[in-house]
């Protein structure tokens, strides 16, 4: 089969307008969440990553938008604009555009916002995208919890090996609401200080902001130079509970098992681990025993949760484009929040950015429903240029 | 790559009815959904007490799945890797405004998780992987309308490439009054070709 490549790639983040930006702030250990007293969106001060608003439109308004969009819509326009320029590539029959979202623009649905409710469909958000930049295609929008980011990336190759296109567009994002807050709020999954991954001190998640884009492509010639090439991937569910993870892992252990499998590799054959470590007691114990299960303990890993919060359906597209950059870069960047290992099995989080040489990586996500998803990397820096 | 995948079973669940392959398996006018889909659930004698517990969208996604799968004749202690690949139109938006409802006014607020966890709609493929113990392939696809180039393209794919044995797919939609449910199975055995002109067939049936 032909190979696939992850190339140029955008972040639209609290941290920054683009990759490198972001990539920069990440290895100064900078994070984007910052207190929020916001009594119109939850009755508790909480934590998230917001993007500022006035750098948007700001961004935005240089694309010369003639119609009205959501902040969401302006996100994933300002993120998904730099990766089609900066490719040169036409948009013509032969190239896809996959948007991973899980709520989209559900702040439509609350009475007191400006856009109609059937602004709340995906299928509009998908339209609204698509005529901005004049897509062929129409967009396959995909919404399979906090796995859809880096699922996207399993479903654009999957379209590209099948011949259907050879390029794939795809833009991720979420943003922060009061709809989904108050629904994580509920669970009493967040957090009141900034979220810690793994740590013994762990008390919950943030929620936070993105809108993250690449190009997936099967043409090895014009790539990025921090492009990867796609080696295996597979989703598994956990078939356990709708919105707690497996207690044995049983998910993500099946998915990294069976994208190694598809990678033709080892486990000593993976230099880094982008986990999901959404910093919950629940979530990050499972990842800890997936990871003993396929003998990855010793993996350097991280959570980029503490940078971000948890950005939910951008958050594995988010995670994937910064594992590019530090295989480009050969550093490890330190999992943020994390002191004193809190989870029953050992595993290496890193704790203090590092240069190392690197070669591959696994990203890998878990969701409610169930769902897993584990994607393996590898840089082909020098090998075709 | 192999294309002579077949259509091994069908199934919908629309106006009133409830067919498996063509045939109408259960009928009841002059009721609501809710009652609707209890009416059918019971009439397929699927003891299963969760099935109270799920929303609309699963409700319709999980009684579909069930009808067919229950005709596979599965033996559910063996692992069966059969891939979940569902779309639709209006993803989870009929819990998502009970939510909204729920958080709209600060003097009548109540937020839950029980309906919290609904406001996705791939949480009705995790239903069902429960009750068939599926550690499959899962994706939750949203489309204008039904989209039968995606469905084969995609379910070509997860086979090609030996990530599933068969694929459970279709459209599950439930917003307001409506409701509809297409889901057929694909695999290597059946008389059916899966291509895209018997997908549209089978789903104007």
């Amino acid at each position: 089969m032909n190979k696939t490549f992850v190339s140029y790639n955008n972040i639209v983040s609290s941290l920054g307008f683009n990759s490198e930006t972001v990539v920069e702030n990440i290895r100064n250990e900078v994070s984007g969440l910052k207190l929020i007293d916001n009594k119109n969106v939850l009755p508790e001060p909480f934590y998230s990553a917001l993007i500022n608003s006035e750098e948007l439109e700001q961004a935005f308004l240089k694309l010369q938008p003639k119609e009205d969009f959501t902040r969401l819509e302006k996100m994933m326009i300002t993120s998904l604009n730099e990766v089609i320029q900066s490719s040169k590539i036409e948009l013509n029959e032969r190239v896809g555009f996959i948007i991973s979202t899980t709520k989209g623009n559900i702040d439509a649905l609350d009475e007191n916002n400006p856009f109609p409710i059937e602004r709340a469909y995906l299928s509009e958000l998908g339209k609204n995208i698509k005529e901005f930049f004049s897509f062929k295609n129409d967009a396959i929008v995909v919404s399979n919890a906090c796995v859809s980011g880096i699922l996207a990336i399993a479903i654009a190759k999957r379209y590209i090996q099948q011949n259907t296109y050879d390029h794939v567009f795809i833009v991720s994002g979420d943003v922060v609401t009061e709809f989904i807050l108050s629904g994580f709020n509920s669970f009493q999954a967040l957090s009141n200080v900034p979220c810690r991954p793994y740590d013994k001190n762990r008390t919950g998640i943030n929620i936070g902001e993105v809108a993250a884009s690449v190009l997936v492509t099967n043409n090895s010639k014009n790539l990025s130079n921090n492009a990867v090439e796609i080696l295996g991937e597979s989703s598994c569910n956990d078939a356990n509970h709708i919105s707690g993870p497996s207690r044995t892992g049983e998910g993500l252990y099946r998915s990294m098992f069976s994208a190694l499998n598809q990678a033709n590799l080892k486990t000593k054959d993976i230099d880094y681990i982008s986990a999901h470590g959404t910093a919950t007691m629940f979530n990050d114990e499972m990842e800890a025993i997936a990871i003993n299960r396929l003998e990855l303990q010793n993996v350097p890993m991280n959570s980029l949760k503490g940078y971000f919060g948890h950005t939910l359906g951008a958050s594995g597209l988010l995670e994937t484009i910064i594992g590019m950059h530090s295989l480009n870069n050969n550093i490890l960047y330190a999992s943020r929040g994390f002191e004193t290992l809190g989870v029953s099995k050992p595993i290496n989080v890193i704790k203090k950015t590092t240069p190392k040489e690197l070669k591959t990586f696994l990203k890998t996500a878990s969701g409610f429903g169930g769902c897993n998803t584990a994607v393996i990397f590898k840089k082909i820096k020098n090998n075709y240029v | 790559m192999n294309t002579n995948y077949k259509i091994t079973s069908y199934c919908h669940i629309k106006n009133s009815k409830v067919s498996l392959n063509g045939s109408v398996i259960f009928s009841e006018q002059l009721l609501d959904f809710p009652e609707f889909i209890k009416a059918a659930y019971k009439s397929q004698d699927t003891k299963y007490p969760k099935f109270f517990k799920m929303d609309n969208l699963s409700k319709l996604a999980f009684l579909a799945a069930d009808i067919l799968l229950k005709n596979e004749n599965l033996n559910l202690e063996e692992t069966n890797n059969i891939a979940l690949v569902f779309s639709n139109k209006a993803s989870s938006l009929d819990t998502d405004r009970s939510h909204q409802k729920a958080i709209q006014h600060k003097d009548n607020y109540f937020p839950s998780p029980a309906v919290f966890v609904y406001t996705l709609p791939n949480i009705c493929l995790g239903e069902i992987s429960i009750k068939y113990k599926l550690y499959t392939e899962n994706s939750f696809f949203i489309f204008d309308h039904f989209n039968a180039k995606h469905l084969l393209t995609y379910t070509n794919s997860l086979l090609d490439t030996n990530k599933a044995e068969s694929v459970l797919c279709g459209w599950v939609e439930f917003e307001g009054d409506h409701y509809e449910a297409f889901l057929y199975l694909v695999s290597n055995e059946g008389n059916i070709e899966h291509n895209k002109q018997n997908i549209i067939t089978l789903y104007n049936t």
